[in-house]
């Protein structure tokens, strides 16, 4: 650790002054290389295909939560890098967040969101609002702009239980930090286009939160069926995508098991007609 | 201008060590003990805002007693340094003892270059897989450092605390009990204490939850485990029934 001009083994003086509630503030004059998106990189260079890539994430709201869910897959050009990556995570108590583009740089955004709220509950003794979430999500995919014009773009999906509200609420982010909120639904990633075309047609007001779980993962089905980046269920390995609900009782990740249920149901479906259950005309 | 005396390095020490003694006899006392499922810590302190016992990381609680301003410094310092090693290397590398060391280094040379030594004493204490795996280490002004087990009294009337709670402190005690325990013990603080819900900070590390085990109690909870302990007092348990009447 570096220390700054203080008694070997004595905390920091960094750590004893008055500072931000925010962890990444502190690290970026405290020990910024820790930061993501402050490296120097080579002009002039595009790595980006050959570093592994998250696909396809979705989010759905029903009354009184969201649904959260996200594939398995990465890859890096056309090879498969990962079969069972994890994309979706626990942001804190009552959100979500979830990644698609560069691994490695989402996971480390990921990582430090996490710490970051946890960080200011801890220092201020209170929660941020969601909004106060979603825009500190925003400054970090911003910190990230330079890296992300040389290829190396993340987006992240954020979702959660806004509690005054009562309602589960979805943010999306651009490259360049923009966030937007979103409403019933919404898909990122390279599958993105064919989720949401399936979440258009699934999504109703008024579902149940199991029912939210299965068009999440019939959404997931129509992205891996026309995308060749987005990975499907996995019956084989048993390898299911990532479904986390929000709502006020907190973040769940649905077990493994009671995926697998769901998502095998949803392959049955599938063996009568392989386009999915079908809306009606009018 | 007048030429400053001498005064001899002892006597300089036991100045400070009176000061910061005298500072910290001031405030009100804290206890921290152990119960079957966790570390229960107990404050008598009214406020809602002002806390004397913290979250400091998953398995990581601190509690304080003496200068506010002092100890929150030390505590927001805690925090960071739990926050930048866990995101550092990995969350299981965050330990008690890590941070304990660092607040005595930090307490001793404040104690020794400063004027003004801090008037605080605290407690880190880190939850193990069991009972015998707990950690709880008492960090004093001077930068002394405690390995403690069982229970810690600090603050005020430390003294008559830590007294009450040796006469009755038994290993393996459900939440509620030990609750009522520690309870009792703060109300020896004065011959007439008597301390309401309202008036206490309660907060455990309790090893039955997951990922961040550092919950505090509301006051209502608070209420409930007391009526609980002083219903399962009344009817029956002989022995622990028959001690705690005679405490009072």
């Amino acid at each position: 650790m570096t220390s700054q001009g203080s008694a070997p083994g004595r905390l920091p003086g960094a750590f004893m002054s008055q500072g931000p509630p925010s962890f990444t503030e502190f690290l970026s004059s405290y020990s910024p290389g820790l930061l993501p998106g402050t490296r120097e990189l080579p002009a002039g260079v595009s790595a980006g295909d050959q570093i592994p890539h998250g696909t396809t994430i979705v989010a759905i709201t029903f009354p009184g939560g969201v649904v959260m869910a996200g594939d398995r897959r990465a890859t890096a050009g056309n090879v498969i890098a990962q079969r069972d990556i994890e994309k979706v995570y626990r942001a804190d108590e009552y959100s979500a967040v979830a990644i698609a583009g560069t691994a490695g740089i989402g996971l480390e955004v990921v990582r430090l969101f996490q710490v970051e709220l946890e960080h200011y509950e801890k220092m201020e003794g209170r929660t941020l609002s969601l909004e106060g979430k979603a825009n500190r999500l925003a400054t970090m995919v911003r910190g990230n702009l330079g890296m992300a014009l040389q290829g190396l773009v993340v987006v992240p999906l954020f979702a959660g239980y806004d509690e005054d509200r009562d309602k589960g609420r979805i943010f999306s982010y651009d490259p360049a930090g923009g966030r937007y909120e979103e409403h019933d639904f919404y898909s990122i990633g390279s599958g993105s286009v064919f989720a949401k075309g399936a979440l258009k047609k699934l999504f109703r007001a008024d579902l149940a939160e199991e029912d939210a779980a299965i068009a999440s993962l019939q959404a997931l089905y129509d992205a891996a069926d026309d995308d060749s980046a987005t990975g499907g269920p996995d019956l084989a390995r048993r390898i299911f995508p990532v479904v986390a609900v929000v709502t006020s009782d907190g973040y769940r990740r649905l077990p493994d098991e009671e995926v697998g249920g769901l998502a095998e149901r949803v392959v049955e479906g599938r063996m009568q007609s392989p386009g999915g259950p079908s809306a009606p005309l009018l | 201008m007048s030429m400053p005396f001498y005064v001899s390095p002892e006597q300089q020490m036991k100045d400070k060590a009176d000061y910061a003694r005298k500072g910290i006899a001031r405030g009100r006392s804290v206890v921290v003990l152990q119960y079957d499922d966790g570390i229960l810590f107990v404050a008598d302190n009214p406020s809602r805002a002002l806390h004397k016992i913290s979250e400091i990381y998953d398995r990581m609680a601190f509690a304080a007693v003496g200068k506010y301003n002092e100890f929150e410094n030390l505590r927001q310092a805690g925090v960071r340094y739990a926050d930048v090693n866990g995101y550092m290397y990995d969350r299981r590398d965050v330990t008690a003892r890590g941070l304990a060391n660092a607040y005595a280094t930090t307490l001793g040379t404040v104690f020794t270059e400063m004027n003004k030594p801090y008037e605080v004493e605290l407690v880190v204490a880190e939850l193990g897989e069991d009972a015998a795996s707990d950690q709880i280490y008492r960090l004093t002004f001077d930068g002394s450092v405690a390995d403690e087990h069982g229970y810690v009294a600090m603050g005020g009337q430390a003294d008559q605390v830590a007294a009450a709670l040796q006469e009755h402190y038994e290993e393996g005690q459900p939440l509620a009990r030990a609750l009522r325990l520690g309870v009792r013990a703060l109300e020896r603080q004065d011959a007439d204490r008597h301390l309401e819900a309202e008036q206490l900070e309660v907060a455990v590390l309790d090893r039955n939850r997951t990922h961040r085990l550092f919950r505090r109690l509301p006051a209502a909870r608070i209420r409930a485990l007391l009526e609980e302990a002083e219903s399962a007092e009344t009817q029956g348990e002989p022995d622990s029934g028959a001690g705690d009447t005679a405490a009072e």
